[in-house]
């Protein structure tokens, strides 16, 4: 008997929540004044967060989960057990629509386990786009999941209806991809995303003639990898990261702490990594792009390549390199102020043009918001000098979360 | 001072602007608000202006700020603004001084407002109601912010529901867009009874998307407060996931596979193996004998762990009998996206001389020592780095049968590492330069720059001097194959194909 929509729509969300991102932000700026249906800004939204505390943005869902490969750590690959579904393209669309109208979501996120071909399913996936943009007029936002086997017309035609584009490149070495995605092979995906960056380059580049910037994926392209179901250990992760960012002009990393699966494969580790380990990938990843940390700084307080768990990357490293501390926070440089544990991007702005009025105290830290208790053993500031804080052979436990003692029931 | 709107920044500058000018302090005015006002008293009176008032100026980040604080629901915002509009008269500066307690004020309120028009954006859930005018739907919408935003929340509703009618009903006024007008009242609302059918797959969405596997119930609420709760059709769902989810993370564990996999993927599994098969019966130890099918070995060529990191195997291109190959030291950040050689900025260099010198490029072999790029990442940027010894050796397999199927006359090598690839030998390119060398593959090549060497130098009168000499090399190599003076070599016999190596975890 066939499945009902609803029925349908449980297997293929449910198919679709390993993927991590969900975000529906950077793309151009466009709303249905002039007709049609929908508006994208700078900023996404995100309409509801999940009791796994993830964002709910986009109608994140497979067109189908049928699949020709067999990666170990996917619930869909072709040996897992897992009830199987498919939408048409118009289920999809109607879903997206009706969804949209009620600001349930930002728009859709479409991915497909791969059926018969590369070229036949992602010509079903750039169907859905562009009938929602040129039939029913969708200004929303759309992310499609790229299948780098594609052939390169219809990268071309996705890049022009999607705002964004992803290729995964599932584990973070070639090796681990081998190993437990057999299918796969590392340098198309690779390949993939190079074609991806070239086509996002020359359409930000406006033409000659008319100086109006072509379309291609204007919210760029971003990937996703899996950690902790391979042997590699966080440098290596980093170093990868570091490398698809420097290389094909990412948007995002997201890295996804393997997750229990129904229906695992015996290929896979049995334990599970710690989300913290998740969360602190995440932490390291923002220190390399935003506050001008390198990859090798991050990763070298310990010998074996993790981060701390118990320690954020950033107050790890400040207190494996205590001799640059304290910083004075009326005269550091804003690279500086960068690296103290505690302090943001928004509060070091903010602390660099206030200084330039007068002398700032803890008082004044505290009053733009900044924890004093965090920052004071790194910081020297009007009348208040952390004394010998920094050399204090405890420093590591006043951070570090303090056991809980339990109590009788 | 009495206002009529709750939220009107207009009225509240027009009213600060008179005070100022009257030279009133702050702690004189008294700013009340009324909405029984609005037909029946007098308006307020003001003090007329003072004797040698100047129209005053504010920095325009504090109309910013006051456009976001008159919306918020304490009824202290007007004062506050007031005393602030009053201090920025003597010290302006006091607007980028965020530790000053009454900014700090304005700031925590400004951010409450903003993230309150953001709720709203997000959680506002529309319900659609009968009947239709002409072709639009028609929905209706029950939300309770927590400041007066509904009238600076709606455009973003009505750009972005443009094609449908609606109305967004709140204790604190609504909004409304009709056939395209937008409308907006501060009257209070009352809470509508309404119900949406799509709102059961909503639901089942919401439930199906959530990972029992990762429950993180805190961080979800710092995001969606439980104060929104009420009007959300989803939010409902939550006790009973939430209650549920440690045991449906556990049967996942639990449930290994007890079943066979499906029937279909065995059959695919055989297909699989097949075409496996097939494919290492073609790999295993064929030697090229034509530049194409060296091409398909190279691209999977993994001798070094060059091309863990590397995006592709850059091969060499131009006719298959070449009378001058082009070698060069290693394909660049743009090279490796393209996979052609000499592509990138040094390529168009190449280019723009081999054209002043009226050479063709396709009629030159043009090609790489090293076929993979090696590089270091630094933030959004690929920083170029020189082969070593190593990487070069590795590499000297492909150049070799490369030069032994394209047989050309003359070898241009484009700094040391072409010089090193060619020779074997460590050597420095300036004294070398303009020479012609022998080389191991029984070729002879003439030195030059390579043309990344002169982007690099920074010197103008040092680069032109080089260039020069560059094109002179160039055009001597291109001369020296066409009079006849260089022969092609004999054929020489193909190595056997080395091991292959698996790049390491790094």
């Amino acid at each position: 008997m066939k499945k009902t929509l609803q029925e349908r729509l449980a297997i293929l969300a449910d198919a679709a929540k390993y993927d991590a991102s969900c975000a529906s932000s950077g793309t151009e700026k466009r709303d249905s004044t002039r007709g049609g249906i929908g508006s994208t800004q700078g900023s996404g939204i995100c309409h509801a967060y999940a009791p796994d505390g993830r964002c709910i943005s986009l109608l994140k869902i497979l067109l189908t989960n049928f699949c020709i490969y067999d990666c170990a750590y996917c619930i869909n690959r072709s040996s897992s057990n897992v009830e199987r579904a498919r939408f048409t393209p118009q289920e999809v669309i109607w879903l997206t629509l009706e969804f949209y109208r009620r600001n349930y979501i930002e728009g859709l996120f479409l991915s497909s386990g791969i059926i018969r071909s590369a070229d036949y399913t992602m010509e079903q996936l750039v169907r859905v786009a562009r009938e929602l943009r040129l039939s029913h007029g969708f200004r929303g936002y759309i992310h499609l999941k790229t299948i780098p086997e594609a052939s390169v017309g219809l990268l071309d035609e996705a890049g022009l209806y999607a705002d964004r584009l992803s290729i995964n490149i599932e584990l973070p070495t070639d090796n681990g991809i081998a190993e437990l995605a057999p299918e796969k092979e590392p340098g198309q995906i690779r390949r993939a995303m190079g074609d991806l960056r070239l086509r996002i380059e020359d359409a930000s580049e406006p033409t000659k003639v008319t100086k109006r910037r072509k379309r291609f994926a204007p919210a760029g392209q971003s990937t996703q990898m899996i950690v902790g179901a391979d042997g590699a250990n966080d440098a290596t992760i980093l170093g990868t990261s570091s490398r698809l960012y420097s290389s094909y002009g990412l948007k995002r990393v997201y890295y996804s702490a393997f997750s229990p699966i129904p229906d695992a494969s015996s290929r896979l580790p049995p334990a599970r990594p710690p989300l913290m380990r998740e969360h602190r990938l995440y932490q390291a990843d923002w220190l390399y792009r935003f506050y001008g940390f390198g990859i090798d700084e991050i990763t070298s307080a310990r010998p074996d390549g993790m981060l701390d768990l118990d320690l954020d990357p950033k107050l790890a490293w400040a207190l494996a390199h205590r001799e640059d501390f304290p910083v004075d926070v009326n005269r550091a440089s804003r690279e500086m102020l960068l690296r103290v544990p505690g302090l943001g991007t928004k509060s070091v702005s903010a602390i660099i043009a206030a200084r330039r009025q007068r002398s700032l105290g803890l008082d004044d830290l505290a009053r733009l918001n900044i924890s004093v208790r965090k920052v004071r053993a790194f910081l020297c500031a009007r009348g208040w000098t952390p004394l010998r804080l920094i050399d204090r052979s405890d420093l590591r436990d006043l951070f570090t979360p303090q056991p809980e003692q339990m109590v009788l029931l | 001072m009495c206002l009529h709107h709750a939220a009107d920044l207009g009225e509240w500058r027009d009213a600060a602007r008179s005070l100022l000018l009257a030279g009133m302090p702050p702690e004189e005015v008294e700013w009340s608000r009324s909405d029984a006002d609005l037909f029946g008293r007098a308006p307020t009176e003001v003090p007329p202006p003072g004797q040698n008032a100047t129209p005053p100026s504010v920095p325009r980040r504090f109309l910013d700020l006051a456009e976001a604080v008159v919306c918020h629901s304490d009824p202290g915002r007007f004062s506050l603004l007031y005393r602030t509009l009053w201090r920025l008269q003597d010290d302006p500066h006091l607007i980028g001084f965020l530790p000053d307690p009454d900014m700090q004020r304005l700031h925590r309120m400004e951010k409450s407002v903003r993230r309150d028009c953001h709720k709203m954006t997000a959680f506002v859930r529309f319900r659609e109601i009968a009947g239709r005018s002409g072709d639009r739907r028609r929905f209706v919408a029950w939300f309770e912010p927590d400041h007066h935003v509904v009238a600076r929340t709606a455009p973003f509703f009505a750009k972005r529901f443009a094609d449908m009618d609606w109305m967004i009903l709140t204790p604190k006024g609504s909004a409304g867009l009709e056939n395209g007008q937008l409308a907006l009242s501060e009257k209070p609302a009352a809470r509508p009874d309404l119900s949406d059918e799509t709102e059961g797959l909503w639901r089942t969405y919401y439930a199906s998307i959530f990972n029992p596997a990762r429950l993180k119930v805190k961080a979800m609420q710092a995001e969606m407060p439980k104060k929104y709760w009420k009007n959300l059709p989803e939010a409902s769902l939550i006790p009973a996931l939430v209650a549920g989810a440690g045991q449906r993370a556990a049967d996942m564990v639990h449930r290994q596979r007890e079943l066979a996999a499906p029937a279909f993927h065995d059959r695919l599994a055989a297909r699989r193996s097949d075409t496996r098969e097939a494919a290492q019966t073609e790999a295993a130890g064929v030697i090229a004998t034509d530049l194409d099918e060296l091409r398909r070995h190279a691209a999977a060529c993994t001798r070094c762990p060059l091309h863990c990191n590397a995006t592709r195997t850059v091969f060499g291109e131009g006719p298959p009998r070449a009378d001058l190959m082009v070698v060069g030291e290693q394909p660049g950040d743009i090279e490796d996206l393209t996979g052609r050689p000499f592509t990138g900025p040094a390529g168009q260099l190449l280019d723009r001389t081999l054209a002043e010198l009226g050479i063709e490029r396709k009629k030159l072999w043009l090609t790489n020592a090293v076929k993979h790029f090696k590089f270091v990442a630094r933030g959004k940027k690929r920083l170029h780095q020189s082969p070593n010894r190593g990487d070069i050796d590795h590499c000297r397999w492909w150049l070799k049968r490369e030069i032994e199927l394209v047989r050309p006359k003359l070898i241009l090598a484009l700094g040391a590492t072409a010089v090193e690839s060619l020779t074997g030998k460590r050597a420095s390119v300036t004294p070398l330069r303009g020479q012609l060398i022998d080389t191991l593959f029984g070729v002879r090549a003439l030195v030059t720059w390579h043309p990344a060497y002169l982007l690099r130098l920074p010197d103008p009168t040092r680069a032109a001097a080089a260039a020069e000499l560059f094109r002179h090399d160039i055009g001597k190599a291109s001369e020296m194959v066409s009079t006849g003076e260089m022969v092609p070599p004999a054929g020489i016999e193909p190595a056997t194909f080395g091991l292959q190596n698996r790049c390491s975890t790094s």
